[in-house]
């Protein structure tokens, strides 16, 4: 834990979880990384990329959504529990899409 | 009763230190640990139906952009760029007070508590004000999708002086499409932040009332976590609505 | 211990047993401490006195369509009328049922008891749950008054967004409210079992009663919300009509499809995957025996809940989906039959060398296992692409799911209703009257549901109120099968009813059964547990169970 909290009766910790406080400063850093990477999102939309403008676009805003999720909400800290949660909701919204994108994909691969 | 189903659990605890609990302290839980971490645990898994929810919507998006390109870029450059990505900027400036918020309430601060939650509210309430701006201008321009939508000038953007690619007029009834899905993404994003703002309402009044800096932290942190997955939707929404092809006439 | 070979049913001694004064139906009284409590056992109890109320008018319905169906010619209601009676019908019996009937009355009462827990996570959101479960109920009543909806309980588009003009926006939001209840109740399952197990509680421990509600409420989580969001989509096109669905705009129809079933199916096992649970312990008690394949029986669980996501596009074979994506999804859909046979052997092997006994809510069971089995296979069949292309849209289908869950869920929320009601209520219903009403309700249910096999291969369409007049003899013994099955849904409610007042005490452990809810007072305590136990043995026990209960006639002297 890199912050001591001064808690003398261990009412937020009784069981001396580790309970990790993330810093403002940490925060700060975040908070800086996202308003760059919204900047770098607008000016790479400017530039022809062709096909891969959707693809630059997209892997920044994940990267934007990774540090939210590891820092703002604090995810990095918490217990397996809550990372296998977070995963189990991408992995389902994934199957949603890319399972249903096949049949569109495929409609019009011809017939047999 | 008694031979196998017996109960150590005070014994083991007497070693250890008493129990002391926060007045919020649920009497179905035996620690306070245990009750934030099922908070907690509660509030991702709300979070994860969000995502499939909002999902189908993405979906939709997804399938009608790639059917539909032409008329999606002509409709996504209709948007206006710098009202969305300053909105970004704001909804993720609401995020860091928010996050911050959290903070003071883990070290027991509660002025700064009050103060990071205010701010997290007029950087909502300003994102939402820059989105009412938004609509507003849609409506005035007959962006709307339904009767009052306006296809002509789509097929003859010259005739309205518009510096923007002409498009047939079966695709041009897909710009419609574009705009419901803007408005239906937007608007359940809307929606979704006026809920927060008005959550945000009752925890200052609460966090007023000093009743997060004692240590019970959980509503904070919980809705935090709501506000950050807000938050996160946008940071989709921008680049997919807003950022569909910048330069079409190229 | 006055058990026979004919039943292990030990009551104590009648002329001095006497239900505990003290318990979560006496502790508070009036009708508020029961509309706001948070008493996970007295919300369990006002689920179930709502699904039962909801069961009969979606019975009604039943009857109805069944009434219409006795002859070839539409000579009942009209068509419009006839499409309203097995909408509702659907509506009904899907989403104010079968999704919550174990769950929300067995599930919510037990699992908490069944961990050692005091109560659920979230008592408050359960009583929410409760309350948007009533909402939708009325919502859809609602609807129902105004003149109902006739879309089918699928909504399928364009028809329910472009070409109907009866009450789609309002059943439909009641149907999204009813999501919200499923969700709720869900998540509050999810958190228990993962942060509220006893200590020497660990996940193998579990019975796996707990095990299959964990796999549903994943499910309910991750499921429900894309039900929603098709739903709102078609209240969206319905009332502002921007073309999502409409393929004259450049909308797809199949759009609403796919996000309906990938929901929809799901819910399936949402609905069937509680009762496998049941089914679990009551074969288990009945055949003291523990179950076999333990850990296959929970994994399964689990496997059939994440394969379930998979096999959504089975719905959709015929309606102009790719070719090679309907392969995929057939072949997923083979792979899902896997993990549901798995429990079914295992049941099996339970049963073989166990020392078994006939009680009611193993006649429940054993109609289950027989019947889910038919049912399940019938799946497959339609899961073959080959097969589906003819049988879809025929009342194969109709047999095939009403066979898993009314020949398999109904049945299996009997026997749970059957085996726990000891244990809610502290007394035990009448035996010869009960074994009478499992036999008729398994008559009444092949005389049904058999005949609708061979109607659908024959090539009878669902949802037509008129048919060829060669198919009537097998219409004519349906009907007369649904008769016999609605005599055998009444007499529970009668006899249960009856039981609270005049049947025998029951005592702690009637049915002689392993589990932390055997070991408490018959009804439970508010709190459950005076203190919270550990766990130390492993689930169906029945080693640890002689030993204590040899234990206690010694103390008893």
């Amino acid at each position: 834990m890199s912050e001591h909290i001064h808690d003398p009766a261990n009412i937020t910790n009784p069981e001396h979880a580790d309970h990790h406080i993330v810093s403002p400063l940490q925060y700060t850093y975040v908070f800086i990384s996202l308003l760059i990477g919204t900047a770098v999102t607008v000016w790479a939309a400017n530039i022809d990329l062709g096909v891969f403008n959707p693809i630059v676009a997209l892997a920044i805003a994940s990267t934007k959504m990774v540090i939210v999720i590891l820092f703002f909400m604090h995810v990095k800290y918490q217990s397996n529990l809550i990372k296998m949660t977070v995963g189990a909701g991408f992995f389902t919204f994934l199957v949603l899409i890319t399972m249903t994108l096949s049949d569109y994909m495929s409609r019009a691969w011809g017939l047999w | 009763m008694d031979s196998a189903i017996d109960t150590t659990h005070a014994e083991h605890d007497a070693a250890e230190h008493e129990h002391v609990y926060v007045p919020q302290h649920r009497h179905h839980f035996e620690t306070e640990e245990q009750q934030r971490e099922a908070g907690s645990f509660g509030m991702w898994l709300f979070l994860l139906t969000e995502i499939m929810f909002f999902g189908g919507m993405f979906f939709a998006y997804l399938l009608f952009r790639n059917w539909y390109y032409e008329p999606f870029v002509v409709a996504s450059n209709q948007l206006n760029i710098g009202m969305g990505a300053a909105n970004t900027a704001i909804l993720i400036t609401s995020g860091f007070f928010m996050a911050l918020a959290v903070w003071a309430a883990e070290v027991r601060k509660k002025n700064l508590l009050v103060i990071f939650l205010i701010l997290t509210t007029i950087f909502g309430c300003a994102f939402l004000g820059v989105k009412y701006f938004e609509y507003k201008e849609k409506y005035e321009l007959h962006h709307i999708p339904g009767a009052s939508f306006d296809v002509s000038q789509f097929i003859n953007p010259a005739a309205y002086h518009l510096n923007q690619p002409k498009i047939a007029p079966d695709q041009a009834q897909h710009v419609q499409l574009f705009f419901f899905l803007y408005f239906a993404m937007t608007g359940m994003h809307a929606l979704h932040m006026i809920i927060g703002i008005f959550l945000l309402f009752w925890l200052l009044w609460r966090a007023r009332k000093g009743e997060f800096s004692s240590g019970y932290v959980a509503p904070i942190e919980n809705f935090g976590l709501y506000w950050h997955f807000v938050d996160i939707v946008w940071l989709f929404l921008f680049p997919l609505l807003y950022l569909i092809n910048r330069h079409p006439l190229n | 211990m006055s058990t026979t070979e004919t039943s292990i049913l030990n009551l104590p001694d009648q002329s001095t047993a006497v239900i505990p004064k003290k318990n979560f139906i006496t502790a508070e009284d009036g009708l508020l401490s029961w509309l706001l409590t948070g008493d996970h056992k007295r919300i369990a109890m006002l689920y179930l006195i709502s699904i039962t109320v909801f069961f009969f008018i979606g019975g009604a319905f039943a009857g109805l369509i069944r009434l219409e169906l006795l002859t070839p010619q539409p000579d009942l209601v009209a068509s419009d009328t006839y499409n309203k009676f097995f909408t509702m019908h659907g509506i009904i019996m899907v989403f104010l049922f079968l999704v919550p009937s174990v769950p929300a009355t067995i599930g919510n009462f037990l699992i908490p008891i069944m961990l050692g827990a005091r109560d659920l996570a979230f008592p408050k959101i359960n009583l929410l749950s409760w309350y948007l479960y009533m909402i939708a109920g009325c919502v859809i009543l609602t609807s129902l008054v105004l003149g109902g909806v006739d879309t089918g309980w699928t909504f399928t588009t364009p028809l329910s967004t472009h070409y109907l003009n009866t009450h789609v926006i309002t059943t439909a939001v009641g149907v999204f409210i009813a999501g919200f209840s499923s969700i709720f109740t869900g998540l509050n399952f999810i958190v228990t079992i993962h942060r509220m197990r006893c200590p020497g509680m660990t996940w193998f421990r579990m019975p796996l009663f707990v095990w299959s509600h964990y796999a549903a409420s994943v499910l309910m989580v991750l499921g429900t919300p894309v039900l929603a969001i098709a739903l709102v989509l078609v209240l969206l096109e319905r009332v502002f009509g921007i073309g999502v669905f409409d393929p004259t705009k450049g909308g797809d129809p199949l759009l609403f499809q796919h996000l309906f079933w990938f929901y929809s199916h799901p819910a399936v096992y949402i609905m069937i995957l509680p009762g496998m649970g049941v089914i679990s312990e009551v074969v288990s008690t009945f055949s003291r025996k523990r179950v076999f394949g333990y850990t296959a029986v929970a994994f399964s669980s689990v496997a059939i809940a994440l394969f379930g996501f998979f096999v959504w596009e089975h719905h959709m074979f015929i309606m102009g989906v790719s070719n090679y994506s309907a392969l995929v999804f057939s072949l997923l859909t083979m792979l899902v039959a896997v993990p549901s046979a798995i429990k079914i052997f295992n049941w099996a092997f339970t049963l073989q060398m166990g020392s078994i006994t006939f009680e009611t809510p193993m006649l429940y069971a054993f109609g289950f296992m027989g019947l889910f089995t038919i049912g399940g296979l019938t799946g497959v069949f339609l899961g073959s692409l080959g097969m589906d292309i003819q049988l879809t849209e025929t009342y194969f289908i109709v047999a095939h799911f009403h066979f898993v869950m009314v020949g398999g869920m109904l049945m299996a929320f009997l026997a749970g209703i059957h085996f726990w009601w000891p244990k809610m209520t502290g007394r035990m219903y009448p035996e010869s009257l009960s074994k009478l009403a499992a036999v008729v309700t398994f008559i009444g249910f092949n005389l049904t549901f058999m005949p609708q096999f061979i109607l659908g291969y024959l090539g009878m369409p669902r949802r037509y109120h008129a048919y060829p007049a060669e198919f009537q003899v097998l219409n004519v013994l349906s009907t007369a099968g649904a008769t016999v099955l609605g005599v055998g849904y009444v007499l529970p409610v009668i006899y249960l009813a009856w039981s609270l007042k005049y049947g025998p005490v029951a005592g702690n452990n009637p049915w002689q059964a392993t589990g932390l809810e055997w070991q408490i007072q018959s009804p439970p305590l508010t709190e459950n547990f005076t203190e919270i136990p550990i766990m130390d043995h492993e689930a169906y026990d029945y080693e640890w169970l002689e030993h204590k209960t040899a234990q206690e006639v010694n103390a008893v002297g």
